[in-house]
């Protein structure tokens, strides 16, 4: 176990936390601006794996095809979920949204185990890289490790100008801190948030796209676990908070990399989380985060 | 010694200055009022006096107590209690309930009694039902006891808000906009209803209000805020009689 | 509208749930008329096998139903991992009837010990999550909890406890690892969990701690302690404007129950003989299951909860055509109870086409609803 083995456990965690950075965006963003934490969220990454799986193996269309594809259709997938299940208890207490967004998330992992079968499909990498050798052959980055860190990034400085730059942008950015307010000025509260979820959804596509890409397997459940640990990412970055989102990914995905390396990969998981239980205890508004005041 | 004393508190929220150097002298068992354009800050005030948020400099003193800085449950155990602008009833309980709720922390009894049903239970709940009857009675809502909260007319709701906070058994009493959305008849009986409470609780009562009749009515000194600041402070009459302050009235 | 048409028309006004003596009468009557109807079924052999083995199973959900409302109904929380607090009672209750099976060889003074154990050991667990979590303001319980259970189960999977003459051996690895003496037993075997248990459930215990469950629930809600739970619930700043203490009443919920979960667990884990931790009967399946039963019978409702569990426990015996889809179904259920129940405009449309109101105003004559 040298420097070059650290190394590369923490660049395959950054990687892996790229993914959950990308997932933890569209959390925080709904947190942000819909104020609902969308269980679903996970689910629509498995989601996008399986369309882009239908789109390559079903359908035989080439890679980069299926990644529009597959946005589609998770874009659609959230919006609909928005507008049906969420949107008719935007006034309704926060409990009855969080259950039914349970019902959402357990809907979709029952709908693909009917549809799929609970046995595993193989995933066909999208990433076309070869694995790049540094320092003499010590130290091996794969092609997916790279293409999903660039990729994150280029999402963050897209998203972050989007917020900062264009109207929708900052109407989302108005409807996060008022939503009362945000009519008054004439934005349009129901576009706004659909808006929203369609944005996080493609993003969970992507991350769906390189999760199979980076962990071959597929099934109805692939979504669950990373969707709950982008949560622990979002909030330990601070829930609401873009650069948090992206902060809480990368660092939890080292975190939990480091600790498969160098504990155990059974106890990663509990490690994970116990990191959600210490932020809670010490910092529960995160690295990032800002303080939520509530209008009395 | 007066009931409330308020030293210069001020609070900024990001950048705006909300409230600024605002001081108050009000003595017992006096019907004060605080009137002001809208957003003049008004209710933040209130939200100063009963700990929902904390000064950022300024003294608050209950009859010679410094409570600045206190938790809304400990400034309530101190003795001031208060109604909301947009009424904050406990809505899936009754009515009765919602009073016997406020009695929380005038009649106690362990959870462990609560769940084996000792005798503190019955003897203690016995107690607490004569007394919250008593508090609806005054407010003309005991015969809606068992209604859910949710399903009093808007009227009604804001005078079980004031029996709730009643029930607590302050010392001072902040009602917030109480005959907001009420017509000429159910403002006169609240007048009414307040200076009952007045006397027969040996209370002194603190109130935000917009309606002018209710404020010449039953106030007996009023402040006058605008943009955070004390505009004019004083006797009601002289107070509504001040030009500053129909200024800042009329300019609206 | 006249005074007389008012009247007739509130006496139709919802009064508050959970709250009168009437109520509880009948959820009472209702749970000896189950025990009756089941003893006169066993005493008659007019029962299959098949359902005298579900009756121990019926009485643990109806256990976990009533306890999880008392988070999600009575609190108004989610809570996502009360599997989890099953799971750490089942064990906590095992290992001990399993340590103890030769010291206290009697059954009847061990097994309630074990159930008071389990659910101690789990309230303690509900005690440290809810101290973590309660404090703050926010969604988190919904994740925490699910992360407990899970964690539960993955600590459970590799812990490895076995005894000898030097006493306990702990190991997350391996029984070998307990490196344990000549005669030494493994107490809890890994992911092979503990096996050995005395079978000590049985219906009549179970049906008794379904009462305790409910008699619990009912006079924590009916009292002043409730109330505070309740008003928490319904409007936490106007709670704390009352000199409410809000983390203690929350904590207070929380850890009764966790507690009952825990006491659950143990009744399952006294049911088999050999009790392992599976995503199948400790996972978020399970705590998904439990949550429907809550959320079908009525969240904030006792009765409610009991009712559903025992018909969602008992129904998918009676359909197993429709096994396959029992989850999906359940989803569905999940979706479409919130959106009757919780939508603004479908609550006013209900409250306004109610049975009961239609009726009153027939009675007075023409009215305008």
């Amino acid at each position: 176990m040298g420097l070059l083995d650290f190394l590369t456990y923490v660049v395959t965690g950054i990687s892996l936390g790229s993914i959950y950075a990308i997932i933890a965006l569209g959390y925080t963003m709904v947190y942000g601006i819909a104020k609902m934490l969308n269980f679903a969220h996970g689910d629509i990454i498995m989601v996008g794996g399986y369309a882009s799986f239908i789109a390559t193996s079903n359908l035989g269309l080439p890679s980069y095809a299926s990644i529009p594809i597959s946005m589609a259709v998770c874009t659609l997938l959230g919006v609909m979920i928005e507008r049906f299940a969420y949107r008719p208890l935007r006034k309704a207490a926060p409990l009855a949204v969080l259950i039914t967004a349970i019902g959402v998330s357990y809907l979709l992992q029952n709908v693909a185990l009917l549809i799929f079968g609970a046995s595993p499909k193989s995933y066909t990498s999208m990433v076309t890289l070869p694995t790049q050798s540094l320092a003499d052959g010590k130290l091996t980055i794969t092609g997916t490790t790279i293409v999903t860190i660039a990729v994150s990034v280029v999402i963050m400085i897209g998203l972050t100008i989007f917020i900062k730059k264009t109207k929708s942008g900052r109407a989302m950015l108005a409807v996060s801190e008022d939503k009362g307010a945000a009519q008054l000025m004439g934005v349009n509260v129901n576009r706004t948030i659909a808006l929203t979820f369609a944005i996080g959804s493609a993003l969970a596509a992507i991350a769906g796209i390189l999760l199979c890409s980076a962990f071959p397997t597929l099934t109805p459940y692939t979504g669950a676990m990373p969707g709950i640990k982008a949560f622990v990412a979002a909030v330990f970055g601070g829930i609401g908070s873009i650069p948090g989102a992206m902060i809480g990914g990368i660092l939890l995905g080292v975190i939990e990399n480091l600790s498969k390396a160098y504990i155990s990969s059974q106890m990663s998981d509990a490690i994970v989380f116990s990191v959600l239980i210490l932020v809670l205890l010490f910092k529960p508004t995160g690295i990032m985060g800002k303080k939520i005041t509530e209008k009395v | 010694m007066p009931v409330l004393e308020v030293k210069n508190i001020s609070i900024s929220f990001g950048g705006l200055k909300a409230v600024d150097h605002f001081g108050i002298k009000i003595e017992k068992g006096q019907l004060y009022g605080l009137i002001g354009p809208n957003g003049a800050g008004k209710t933040t005030v209130f939200n100063l006096l009963t700990g929902v948020y904390k000064p950022n400099e300024g003294r608050i003193y209950l009859n010679g107590v410094d409570i600045t800085g206190k938790s809304s449950i400990n400034i309530n155990k101190s003795g001031v209690a208060r109604t909301f602008q947009n009424i904050r009833l406990f809505r899936d309980l009754s009515v009765l309930d919602n009073v016997k709720v406020g009695l929380h922390n005038q009649f106690k009894y362990s959870t462990v009694s609560a769940i084996l049903r000792l005798p503190a239970y019955f003897r203690t709940e016995k107690a607490m039902n004569a007394r919250a009857l008593e508090l609806l009675k005054v407010f003309d809502l005991d015969k809606e006891a068992s209604y859910l909260a949710s399903n009093l007319p808007y009227g009604k709701q804001r005078k079980l808000e004031i029996a709730r906070a009643l029930a607590t058994n302050p010392k001072l009493l902040l009602l917030d906009e109480p005959a907001a959305g009420m017509n000429p008849n159910e403002t006169a009986e609240l007048m009414n209803t307040i200076r009952f409470v007045r006397d027969n609780f040996d209370m002194t009562i603190l109130l935000i209000e917009h309606d002018m009749r209710l404020v010449s009515g039953i106030c007996e000194e009023l402040t006058v805020l605008n943009f955070g600041q004390v505009l004019a402070q004083g006797k009601t009459s002289e107070v509504l009689n001040n030009p500053a302050v129909i200024t800042a009235y009329l300019g609206e | 509208m006249d005074k007389d048409k008012k009247n007739l028309l509130n006496r139709f006004a919802r009064v508050a749930p959970a709250a009168t003596t009437k109520s509880n009468t009948i959820t009472y009557a209702i749970l000896i008329a189950g025990f009756l109807a089941v003893q006169i079924m066993l005493s008659t052999g007019n029962i299959s096998s098949l359902w005298k083995g579900l009756l121990v199973p019926l009485c643990i959900y109806a256990i976990l139903a009533v306890s999880l409302n008392l988070t999600v109904g009575i609190l108004g929380e989610l809570s996502l991992g009360h599997a989890g607090f099953m799971c750490v009672g089942a064990f906590a209750g095992a290992f001990f009837s399993l340590y103890f099976e030769k010291t206290i060889p009697y059954a009847w003074l061990r097994f309630p010990l074990a159930l008071i154990v389990g659910g101690l050991v789990s309230a303690l667990f509900g005690a440290f999550i809810g101290v973590t979590v309660l404090r703050l303001r926010g969604d988190y319980l919904a994740i925490v909890t699910l992360a407990f259970g899970e964690i539960v189960k993955n600590i459970v999977n590799i812990l490895y406890i076995g005894r000898d003459s030097s006493g306990l051996h702990f190991s997350t690895e391996s029984k070998i690892a307990l490196n344990l003496k000549e005669g030494g037993e493994v107490l809890v075997n890994g992911a092979q969990g503990i096996s050995g248990t005395p079978k000590d459930s049985n219906f009549y215990i179970a049906i008794f701690l379904v009462l305790v469950t409910v008699i619990v629930s009912l006079n924590l809600i009916q009292s002043r302690t409730g109330r505070a739970i309740m008003a928490i619930r319904d409007n936490r700043i106007a709670a704390e404007s009352i000199g409410i203490n809000i983390t203690r009443y929350k904590l207070i919920a929380f850890v009764i129950s966790s507690f009952f979960a825990g006491v659950a667990g143990v009744l399952y884990a006294h049911n088999l003989s050999t009790l392992t931790a599976t995503p199948k009967n400790f996972g978020y399946n399970m705590s998904i299951i439990i949550l429907v039963f809550v959320v079908l019978g009525g969240i904030g409702s006792i009765r409610g909860s009991i009712i559903a569990a025992v018909i969602l426990t008992a129904l998918p015996e009676a359909l197993r055509q429709l096994n396959d889809y029992r989850m999906l179904i359940y989803a569905v259920v999940l979706i479409l109870m919130m959106l009757l129940t919780s939508d603004p405009r479908i609550a006013a449309f209900r409250a306004k086409y109610s049975p009961k109101r239609l009726w009153a105003a027939r009675k007075t004559g023409k009215e305008n609803l």
